[in-house]
């Protein structure tokens, strides 16, 4: 690989930044067939998303929008409600799993899975700080892009499968407006891209370390980054089916969307996945953007503020932190803006955000050629 | 990395543990809960009401023209993808041909754009026409 490739001889108990060291030392040993080092790697981000899924997820995300309308939010199991998804978990798993009758039942059931599969898939290229990356693809980027939209055929099987109109006009909706949105959102990441002129997941991050932090993320290097910046955080917004971009699971008007007929377990799947692919187009945002596991705190002076919070620790803090901070403001969004409608939605994604993407793709493309 | 198994292996542990993951659930589900299954329960939710005729029904045209405007435009972005990591070694050449070959689609963006393909089904607000009435005339 990179400047992240493993030494050879590195001992690989202690916490070095080589690659996934630690999983090499395992590479003996295997887990029917496959090598266990491998097996702990994917296992890793899956118990992270279950994690960050019910504290983060589903308690933070009840809790901060009960406290912006000035509730309590859930009180009653544990302290504060804390325990509040662990009793939703348990009494998910003992719903009754309901297919109803007329449902195409293949459909109905597979859609979830490649919901959840789509979305983790994802998660392969995400680098946990420079010590931990799944998979570092040289064309880990654009796998990224490109897993995330497997979400699209599940949502289409979950709503076509279900046979329930409710379901059916948020899957179409749902479809119509992911699919939409992923050219703005390329077309921004295409920026980041020609700025690292890499699409490793690894790479991004190696190219914005540096003494002063912040000042080497590619959205402070280079003076229209903000633009492609902005136009991804809306685009994914839309593409994650967030507010104001939730047409297609209004419940005002469409009860729940694509998963309107969904109970017991395959609801809590559909759930994860959500909450996965959030985080997931936080990270990209984060990585390729904000630096990734990278400090943003500068050295000033004597005082090494980068060098101390830089490391492998360090590194998974910083890329969660700053994907917690995206899903923060996702979640603040919710609260304050409006839902758009349709032909609003279609009007910002076509005339205004890819235009403007355009824009950002020339302007970037000039300035990488001739300025730098 | 691994000497057996490639980088897309990896990917590929991911998959397998991804869909094992997904039907461990389900049959733990299966396990704990109830299956009590009745006529009502197993209707379609329609608000209460019984529901009348499938939902597998043609849907907007609409919905095909996004979905062609998009797989062109996504195919573009698929080939600039590898041009983006190698056009600072190319320089102007590069980023010329790049241009054109954004401007041809562009145009075509235009084009949908002009022909309205790009704005969705609005119903047209029905306003009631009332009788305007001249309070002068009246007078006189």
């Amino acid at each position: 690989m990179n400047t992240g490739a493993l030494l050879p001889n590195s001992f690989p108990f202690v916490m070095s930044t080589s690659l996934n060291a630690w999983s090499d030392a395992l590479s003996e040993l295997y887990l029917f067939g496959l090598p266990l080092g491998l097996v702990i790697i994917a296992a890793v981000p899956l118990v992270f998303i279950a994690l960050y899924a019910l504290t983060y997820g589903v308690y933070g995300e009840r809790k901060i929008s009960a406290f912006m309308q000035d509730r309590l939010g859930p009180m009653e199991v544990g302290a504060w409600g804390i325990l509040q998804t662990l009793a939703d978990i348990l009494k998910l798993l003992q719903k009754e799993d309901i297919v109803n009758k007329s449902a195409d039942k293949f459909l109905f059931v597979i859609g979830p899975g490649v919901l959840f599969v789509g979305s983790f898939l994802a998660f392969a290229v995400l680098p946990f700080g420079p010590a931990f990356i799944g998979a570092d693809l040289n064309v880990g980027l654009f796998y990224a892009i490109g897993i995330v939209a497997l979400e699209v055929v599940g949502i289409l099987a979950a709503g076509w499968g279900s046979n329930n109109k409710w379901a059916l006009y948020g899957a179409i909706r749902s479809v119509a407006q992911i699919v939409s949105y992923e050219i703005p959102a390329a077309i921004a990441i295409l920026c980041g891209a020609m700025m690292a002129g890499t699409l490793s997941m690894q790479q991004f991050n190696l190219l914005q370390e540096g003494p002063y932090g912040f000042l080497h993320f590619f959205l402070f290097q280079n003076p229209i980054a903000w633009l492609p910046f902005i136009i991804y955080f809306i685009a994914s917004l839309a593409e994650t089916n967030r507010a104001p971009f939730d047409i297609p699971e209004a419940e005002s008007e469409l009860v729940a969307g694509y998963f309107t007929e969904y109970t017991g377990m395959k609801f809590a799947v559909i759930f994860l996945a959500e909450y996965g692919s959030m985080f997931m187009v936080s990270a990209i945002i984060s990585i390729v953007f904000l630096g990734g596991w990278n400090s943003p705190l500068p050295n000033v002076g004597s005082l090494a503020l980068n060098d101390w919070t830089n490391g492998p620790v360090w590194g998974a803090f910083w890329i969660i932190m700053k994907g917690f901070f995206f899903i923060f403001i996702q979640m603040w969004l919710r609260w304050t803006l409006p839902r758009l409608r349709v032909d609003q939605l279609m009007h910002l994604c076509w005339k205004v955000l890819t235009p403007f993407a355009f824009v950002a793709f020339v302007l970037i493309a000039v300035w990488e050629i001739y300025v730098k | 990395m691994d000497q057996t198994l490639s980088d897309f292996g990896t990917v590929f542990v991911f998959l397998l543990l991804g869909i094992i993951f997904v039907v461990g659930g389900y049959l733990t589900a299966r396990l704990l809960r109830p299956s009590r299954p009745n006529p009502e329960k197993l209707a379609i939710y329609e608000c209460g009401e019984e529901a009348v005729g499938s939902a597998w029904i043609k849907f907007n045209i609409r919905f095909y023209v996004v979905a062609l405007i998009f797989i062109i435009f996504d195919v573009e972005v698929v080939f600039l993808f590898p041009w983006a990591t190698v056009f600072k070694q190319l320089g102007a050449f590069a980023l010329i041909e790049a241009l054109v070959f954004a401007g041809i689609l562009i145009i075509g963006l235009v084009y949908a754009w002009v022909k309205g393909d790009l704005d969705w089904v609005r119903p047209t607000p029905n306003i009631p026409k009332m009788p305007v009435i001249d309070d002068n005339e009246s007078n006189g």
